[in-house]
């Protein structure tokens, strides 16, 4: 594959590991270090890097980030009741987080880890098992630096979401961060996060969903321009069980979002979509990837775009089908609503099945706004501007829906519509 | 009300000239009916007039009121009190058919520099029309027009004409696709909206229509040209024996 040997500065920053993390988190950096080193770093010529620079993420510092641009601490989900972690520069923020408890649910900080056992089943597990099909050497470096996380286990079905908020005051910190999260058998858990959590983050979160258990994720990405982000998410699904999880990025300089899913149980479910919204320097990339293993499930990928002045959008998503996985029923869209004629969408659709009895579909398209369908609103009265906005709410519409929570989707769109608000013309 | 004025259009792609030179003038209060031969230029007269785009005016004009109707952006003229029923009405995934008309009414409104309406009392508005057009109220919490039958999208056209109250109403061939009962019903749904205020401009190839609305002039469009004005009794002509001897006759 020949990929590039670790830069120096990169491989000064795998050998300094932080200290005092003794016993089994301790041992699972140690294998994420070596499985780095041998990964060495993503570069253009690798297969899923090529619609997208990997520089920024892997160069020696974060981008700077002049001062007047620090974001303040307005929150995408402020409405929303929830148990609030917050994260400052990918430092936990223990004074500005919620010290209340949520009962069925146990959250322990990284920091903490030989007080969450359970977690050594987990951390760094699943991102080792998900180096398929191609290597995410940031995820592995990732389980070896990251400075902090929070581990999370849901025993019962939780009363309120977890809600990690990411903020940011530095205008170059470099965060890294590692959450886990389990879900007991019949466990219910939503996480929630929001916020821009450093100049640069990188996150890797591993969720292992239970027997019957169900998991909500709802993610809101940005609105500031100027950072870089890539996070990872890797799960899997035991029999019967839930996985939905909706991103809205909004703005962003560069922002990859890797999934992983395995399938692994019968009857299990899923869901995975987006919204992106990028205007100007905005370079956003969802790779996906679905992983049937096991027979009668479930998988929908539903991301789209919207973009212009030169923004960029890049989805890659894969259904992968193994042999045994019969009836499996797959559903792949990803699509670009492109403003203008500068912006643009590339996209790596790809299905591979090796089972005969399954439904799988998937589609890709790039388009302008429909001229037919902005006459019409315009021809009843609505102008120009809010006839526009209708129909890119219209477009973002069927991944919005991917929301289950009512009050959630409704905060996610009142997001939309205040981006759709700022970026006319 | 509305003046044409010999409207000389084009095609912006390619040039053909579809429209050669309409004149036409409805007053207040009087309902007009175009009728003509496929192709005649008819809906291109009604998306010119809305405003649609692809369209080149190389001469002549039109006047709403006296205000130059061709200069204003499509949103202008239908808070001017201009309305299309389309011929194909448009399907829009994802557009929530109260959404849309309470946001089209409440925009022209504003333009107009009237109150906005109320929700409650938009889905009051909207409850009654819609119960005199058959129209269930499962329809109405559909996307626009999406999965909508081909009568259902012409009765949807009209519920948008009976809840924004335009003043001059041009409908394109409404009565195509409809049954007979829809008919009916789109039709008494024109009649309720007629009054001395008001104009109507009813583009049809059957009499059946102008049995329930009664017209009081007819026109007969040929190639780009109005080529022929009269009463109710020229659209019984038509339906009797055609467009070849009046065509003839002109020519
Ligand atoms: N966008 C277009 N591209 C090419 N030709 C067009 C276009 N729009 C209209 N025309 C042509 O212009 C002529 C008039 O079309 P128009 O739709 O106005 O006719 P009409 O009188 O409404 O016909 P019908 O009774 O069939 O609805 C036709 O020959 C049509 O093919
Ligand atoms: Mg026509």
């Amino acid at each position: 594959m020949g990929r590039p040997e670790p830069k120096p500065a990169a491989d000064a920053r795998l050998s300094a590991l932080p200290d005092g993390t003794a016993g089994w988190l301790a041992e699972a950096r140690e294998a994420a270090r070596a499985r780095a080193r041998a990964l060495g770093l993503p570069g253009r010529r690798d297969e899923y890097w090529r619609f997208t620079n990997p520089g920024p993420l892997v160069a020696a510092g974060a981008p700077g980030i002049a001062d007047a641009a620090v974001a303040g601490d307005a929150e995408a989900f402020a409405g929303i009741d929830a148990l609030r972690l917050v994260f400052r520069d990918g430092v936990f923020d223990a004074a500005a987080s919620d010290a209340a408890a949520l009962a069925g649910v146990e959250v322990v900080r990284l920091a903490d880890a030989p007080r969450a056992g359970w977690a050594r089943d987990l951390y760094g597990r699943l991102e080792a098992a998900g180096h398929l099909p191609v290597p995410r050497p940031l995820a592995a470096a990732n389980t070896a630096l990251a400075a902090d996380g929070l581990l999370i286990r849901a025993r019962t079905g939780a009363a309120r979401p977890v809600m990690i908020v990411y903020r940011r005051s530095s205008g170059s910190s470099d965060g890294m961060l590692h959450h886990c999260v389990r879900l007991d058998a019949g466990a219910r858990l939503t996480l929630v996060e929001a916020g821009t959590g450093a100049a640069r983050l990188t996150t890797v979160t591993e969720v292992e969903v239970g027997e019957g258990a169900v998991f909500h994720h709802i993610r809101a990405q940005g609105p500031e321009e100027a950072p870089v982000a890539a996070t990872h998410l890797f799960a899997r699904l035991a029999a019967r069980s839930e996985f939905r999880s909706f991103t809205l990025t909004a703005n962003g300089r560069l922002t990859r979002n890797e999934a992983f899913v395995e399938i692994a149980g019968p009857g299990a479910l899923a869901h995975l979509a987006g919204a992106a919204l990028g205007d100007g320097a905005f370079h956003q990339d969802d790779t996906v990837f679905v992983r049937h293993a096991a027979e009668g499930c479930e998988s929908r990928q539903v991301f789209k775009k919207v973009l212009r002045h030169g923004a960029t959008g890049v989805f890659q998503g894969k259904i992968h089908v193994l042999p045994h996985a019969q009836k499996t029923d797959g559903y792949q869209i990803s699509q670009a609503l492109l403003l203008d004629e500068d912006a643009q969408f590339l996209a790596k659709p790809e299905l591979e099945i090796y089972a005969d009895d399954v439904k799988c579909s998937h589609g890709s398209t790039a388009g302008a706004i429909d001229a037919t369908s902005l006459f019409y609103l315009r021809a009843r009265g609505l102008p120009r501007a809010e006839a526009e906005a209708l129909l890119v709410l219209a477009f973002l519409a069927e991944a919005v829906a991917e929301i289950a929570e009512p009050d959630l989707a409704a905060a996610v769109e009142a997001l939309l519509d205040d981006w759709i608000g700022r970026h006319r013309g | 009300m509305l003046e044409i004025n010999d409207l000389r259009v084009e095609l912006e792609d390619g040039g053909k000239a579809i429209l050669k030179g309409v004149d036409l003038t409805v007053k207040a209060g009087e309902v007009h009916a175009i009728m003509g031969p496929n192709g005649s230029g008819k809906s291109t007269l009604s998306y010119v007039l809305a405003g649609r785009e692809g369209y080149v005016v190389t001469g002549g004009g039109a006047t709403l009121d006296g205000d130059d109707l061709l200069a204003m952006e499509p949103e202008a003229r239908a808070a001017a009190g201009l309305f299309l029923a389309f011929q194909y009405p448009v399907e829009i995934p994802g557009v929530g058919n109260m959404t849309f008309l309470r946001t089209a009414l409440n925009a022209q409104r504003k333009a107009r520099g009237e109150p906005e309406v109320s929700a409650a009392e938009f889905l009051r508005i909207v409850r009654d029309k819609a119960r005199a057009l058959a129209i269930d109220a499962e329809m109405l919490k559909r996307p626009v027009n999406v999965g909508f039958s081909g009568g259902e999208k012409k009765r949807n056209e009209i519920l948008q004409m009976a809840v924004l109250e335009p003043r001059m109403c041009i409908l394109d061939e409404t009565d195509s696709g409809l049954d007979v009962d829809a008919m009916r019903l789109v039709a008494e749904g024109v009649n309720r909206l007629r009054d001395a205020g008001r104009g109507f401009l009813v583009i049809t190839h059957y009499q059946r229509l102008l049995d329930h609305i009664r017209p009081d002039i007819v026109h007969i469009m040929a190639d780009g040209r109005i080529v022929k004005t009269g009463g109710p009794g020229l659209a019984l002509e038509v339906e009797q024996n055609g467009y070849a001897d009046i065509l003839a006759e002109v020519a």
